[in-house]
């Protein structure tokens, strides 16, 4: 499998093999390189930022995120959950939006404190 | 039925309509725009020539000695934006030399006393940012800049309020002959009217050939312009034309009325006259052949450039006249159209009176109420405005400092903006070097919150030119 | 007209952290003047996480980083305008504000531009063709959806593949549209490897290095876009173009500080930057004038704003007190490979423990090395296995270096080879 390694601006075309337990990387040019290939091959995960839409409040869209990366073949499933959620000022930053998002096991928080606006 | 019909709400057909609301007359304007001003009118050079350049005796000289001589009284009136800046015509050699000596004389058989021939030292003593190969020019000191669709939207205003309706978004598709006037078919209905008058700029053609008129009588021609950030405002302070020579037509360089500095126009013929995209070449084109006129040609100052397309007619003159009963054609109206159109209204609206004999208007009032403008106020005006209304403290546009309270302005006055483009013509909002990266969510608000609106109804300037798609995630399957 | 210690022009990153330095440093009546109705200026839009790292040692999406500030400003007895405008500032630091509730006229003693900076619209690239709706700065869709909860459109090319240009890809993308390509005229992308990886490669969006948008097509609406390659000297290759059909143009082509009021009030302004010229404790040419964040010189991590900025907050707090910052200075010069370096000044009796350079480079570069010369000597190489013009640098250099050296006049920083 071949991976960008995204550590640095050098972004070194990695390859990974992995037979059986053991998984090597080639192409690296330093150990954070390995770690992420590795990472990137077993288990990748993306951290998902949106908004929902917010009633009571000076602004329309509350940002939220992921409380934890999700794994990458969720990042819609995610996204798609939150289609049509509303919630009401005040919010505060980590309130949890929607708990355990599309059956990831992660809950959607808040990232912004919205103050009570009419 | 209706006195007149005037199809085409830019500059000619909006000077026509007020000057025609000083009788007592049922006046019908027709725009397939969706703003007046939206065709030739928002996009030329914005010069006011002296009247030099055309022949002696062709209505082109005759309307525009006489139209610009009466840019000061109109501006005071409807209080758009105008400066008599003056002209000078660059000459590079010889050769232009006896160029510039042939405009001296037509220009003074124009009827224009004032202008002269000055020599390198003196042009530098004017413009000290003229290029190195300038050796003569010829000096108009009564030419002048004007905002184009400031004033169209002034004249209009003006011709709303003294009882000229105004149909916008209203294409016409048919002209006939009906009794003693002219049935009008758009895509809004017919209309009847005794007298109808053919102010359709580049489409004037199309619509002589409804009545009757001989067909191709127009050929469109589009100039590509670039305009310059207000910081290099004072590269010029006077419009530099050039001789027209064997290079071509040559461009000019001029302070606009609102302090940018415009680059252009190029010259090409073409078949569409709505397409008004700017191309490479064309901009490259005005851009080479300006930066002759200048020392320096800051291009890095560029914050936008467009292009308009004006209306040749194959007589190369204006045409004004009643070309069949009750129908008067007003043709051909491309430079110095601008310059000529209060004169060309005025001549219109005698061809119009002379055929239906109406009576004066005695409630006719040539004034606009100005509205203030924040950037143009002090700051004690500042403090009594906000104090007046809180909006004036609230700056949307903040390169060319646009409050709120002018946009709310723009959007209620008599020929009300309904698009972003309409209230940027009006305000200025979202012209500066930012050209509205930072207000236009901001606009948005505020056009969809006045006109009662969703924001996924705004629009750039009408019809499809929506600017939001729809809700996020609305498109998730 | 009113008296404060330190005016603070602009809420967002820079301001509150020069805010807070000024008040750690002891300044009793500090101002932060913002335009938009809520602290935190750009970071509100920037939903997205990846925010300070350096500072916070987590992830934060950008309001969490700017809560965190708005926290301590709101707790720390400074005051916010908000709503407020600043139109006019003089070199005497008479600054005059609109808002609401009228015109306000203030004197500072010191003041903190922290305006942050703006992007480089259409015009400024004179693309050709049509003017039709759908063209916008990335930053103005990204305000569209992240604020108004609303999509620009739904077919989209991305011009520039600046970090922004990257972010907003992934953004249409997640909310339901398509996009169909991001041109970069250059022959590298100017963002970030991970955010290469995270906000196209994730999404299957393919990245044109070397082309660039050469047509515009659509009278109301945008219709689509035509994209050629470029030469080496980035000029469209005829024959090369294509056309993309789209509805949506976002331009992520260039950010240039903000510096209108700066100009008013004398500042000099640096043509390598965009920013004001300033010393090693960020004071411009106007003396009590200080200068941070965006609208110094743009920055790619906010992070180093907030540390800038903080120190820029603190000095202007001592210019309040009465310290001067003029005094005889070395001038710090770019050499080979080097785009700028910031400070452009540095007066070695007011560098404290250390002094932190920051520059761009001019170019990729490989195995390459930072080093800097003082009056010739060199006292600082730095290696890395790769320079690039995208990611900011930074060097410490030691106060003893300094210290030990009073009177130089001259220091270079340049890219060498290893």
């Amino acid at each position: 499998m071949k991976i960008i390694c995204v550590n640095c601006p050098m972004g070194c075309p990695m390859e990974v093999q992995v037979s059986g337990q053991e998984i090597s990387v080639s192409g690296n040019a330093c150990s954070r390189g390995a770690a992420y290939a590795k990472t990137e091959c077993v288990n990748p995960v993306r951290m998902v930022a949106t908004t929902v839409k917010l009633k009571n409040a000076a602004i329309a869209a509350l940002p939220v995120k992921t409380a934890k990366p999700v794994p990458k073949g969720k990042i819609f499933d995610c996204v798609k959950a939150l289609k049509g959620v509303e919630v009401c000022a005040p919010i505060s930053i980590g309130d949890i939006i929607v708990p355990n998002c599309a059956g990831t096991g992660v809950d959607i928080v808040a990232t912004k404190n919205v103050g009570f606006a009419g | 039925m209706l006195d007149v019909i005037v199809i085409g709400a830019g500059i000619v057909g909006c000077a026509v309509a007020r000057e025609l609301s000083k009788r007592k007359l049922d006046i019908l304007v027709l725009e397939k725009g969706f703003d007046v001003a939206s065709g030739a009118t928002k996009a030329n050079s914005g010069i006011v020539h002296a009247g030099y350049d055309a022949l002696p005796g062709t209505k082109k000289a005759v309307m525009n000695v006489r139209g610009q001589r009466m840019f000061d009284k109109l501006s005071k009136e409807l209080g758009f934006p105008f400066s008599r800046c003056g002209s000078l015509v660059l000459g590079f050699g010889e050769n232009d030399r006896r160029e510039l000596e042939e405009l001296n004389r037509r220009g003074r058989i124009n009827g224009l006393s004032d202008i002269a021939i000055l020599g390198r030292e003196e042009i530098l003593a004017l413009e000290p940012g003229v290029g190195d190969s300038v050796t003569d020019a010829l000096l108009a000191p009564s030419g002048g800049v004007v905002s184009p669709y400031e004033m169209c939207i002034a004249l209009a205003d003006n011709a709303a309020l003294n009882g000229v309706k105004f149909a916008l978004a209203t294409v016409v598709t048919g002209i006939s002959q009906d009794g003693d006037g002219y049935r009008v078919q758009t895509n809004n209905g017919e209309y009847l009217a005794k007298v109808v008058v053919n102010a359709a700029g580049v489409h004037s053609g199309e619509i002589s050939e409804m009545a009757g008129g001989e067909k191709n009588a127009i050929q469109p021609r589009r100039g590509e312009y670039c305009l310059l950030d207000q910081e290099e405002g004072g590269l010029v302070s006077r419009v530099l034309f050039q001789v027209p020579g064997k290079m071509g037509k040559g461009v000019l360089v001029a302070p606009t009325a609102d302090g940018n500095v415009l680059i252009g126009p190029t010259s090409k013929d073409i078949d569409d006259g709505d397409d008004t995209s700017t191309t490479r070449e064309g901009l490259a084109e005005a851009l080479e052949k300006a930066s002759r006129s200048l020392k320096r040609l800051p291009r890095n100052k560029i914050i936008t450039s467009f292009a308009g397309v004006r209306a040749h007619h194959k007589s190369d003159d204006f045409v004004i006249e009643e070309s069949g009963k009750g129908f008067v054609n007003l043709m051909g109206i491309e430079s110095p159209g601008l310059s000529a159109a209060p004169a060309i209204g005025e001549a219109a609206a005698e061809i119009v009176c002379g055929i239906l004999q109406p009576e004066e208007n005695s409630e006719f009032c040539p004034n606009l109420e100005p509205f203030p403008k924040f950037r143009e106020s002090s700051w004690e005006e500042r403090q009594r405005l906000i104090e007046k209304d809180p909006d004036f403290g609230n700056v949307i546009c903040r390169c060319e400092k646009v409050t709120k309270a002018e946009i709310l302005n723009a959007l209620r006055n008599p020929i009300g903006a309904v698009s972003l483009d309409a209230v940027k013509r009006r305000t200025r909002t979202g012209m500066g070097r930012c050209q509205s990266g930072f207000c236009m969510m901001k606009l948005v608000g505020i056009v969809s919150e006045e006109l009662g609106k969703s924001p996924l109804e705004a629009t750039k300037h009408g019809g499809g030119s929506w600017i939001l798609s729809g809700p996020i995630k609305e498109a998730l399957l | 007209m009113r008296d404060v210690d330190v005016a603070i022009i602009g809420g967002g990153p820079a301001g509150l952290a020069a805010a807070l330095g000024a008040k750690k440093a002891g300044a009793d009546k500090v101002l932060v003047i913002e335009r938009d109705r809520e602290l935190g200026g750009i970071l509100n839009q920037c939903i997205h996480n990846g925010f300070g790292l350096h500072t916070f040692k987590e992830e934060l999406t950008g309001p969490e980083y700017s809560a965190r500030f708005i926290k301590e400003v709101l707790s720390g007895d400074i005051e916010t305008s908000l709503g407020t405008m600043v139109l006019e500032l003089g070199s005497d630091r008479v600054l005059k504000a609109v808002s609401a509730s009228g015109i306000q006229e203030i004197r500072a003693k010191a003041v903190v531009l922290s305006m942050g900076c703006r992007e480089r619209p259409r015009g400024a690239l004179n693309i050709p063709g049509s003017r039709p709706s759908g063209i916008m700065t990335a930053g103005t869709a990204q305000k569209f959806v992240n604020i108004d909860g609303l999509m620009p459109g739904r077919e989209a090319v991305i011009l520039g593949s600046g970090d922004i240009g990257l972010i907003m890809a992934r953004r249409l993308a997640l909310e339901g549209a398509h996009v169909a390509a991001v041109a970069e005229l250059m022959p590298h992308s100017s963002g970030l490897k991970r955010n290469i990886v995270q906000c196209l490669d994730d999404f299957g969006i393919p990245l044109m290095l070397s082309h660039t948008v050469v047509g515009i097509f659509g009278k109301d609406r945008l219709e689509g876009v035509s994209i050629a390659q470029v030469d080496s000297s980035l000029r469209p290759v005829p024959g090369t173009e294509k056309l993309f059909p789209c509805d949506t143009l976002l331009l992520s082509v260039g950010l240039i500080p903000e510096n209108e009021l700066s100009k008013m009030a004398g500042v000099k302004l640096s043509p390598d930057t965009g920013g004001p010229i300033v010393n090693e404790s960020f004071e411009t040419s106007a003396p009590g004038v200080f200068a941070c964040g965006n609208a110094l010189h743009v920055h790619d991590l906010v992070d180093f704003v907030s540390e800038e900025a903080q120190e820029a907050g603190e000095n202007a707090a001592a210019y309040a007190f009465g310290e001067a910052f003029s005094g005889s200075s070395a001038e710090v010069v770019p050499g080979n490979g080097v785009r700028y370096v910031m400070p452009f000044s540095i007066n070695p009796k007011k560098v404290k423990n250390n002094m932190t350079l920051r520059l761009r480079v001019t170019a990729e570069k490989r195995n390459a090395a930072l080093v800097v010369k003082m009056d010739g000597e060199q006292v600082l190489k730095r290696k890395k296995m790769v320079f690039a013009p995208g990611e900011m640098e930074t060097i410490s250099l030691s106060g003893e270096l300094f210290a030990k050296r009073p009177n130089i006049s001259r220091i270079e920083v340049s890219l060498e080879d290893k």
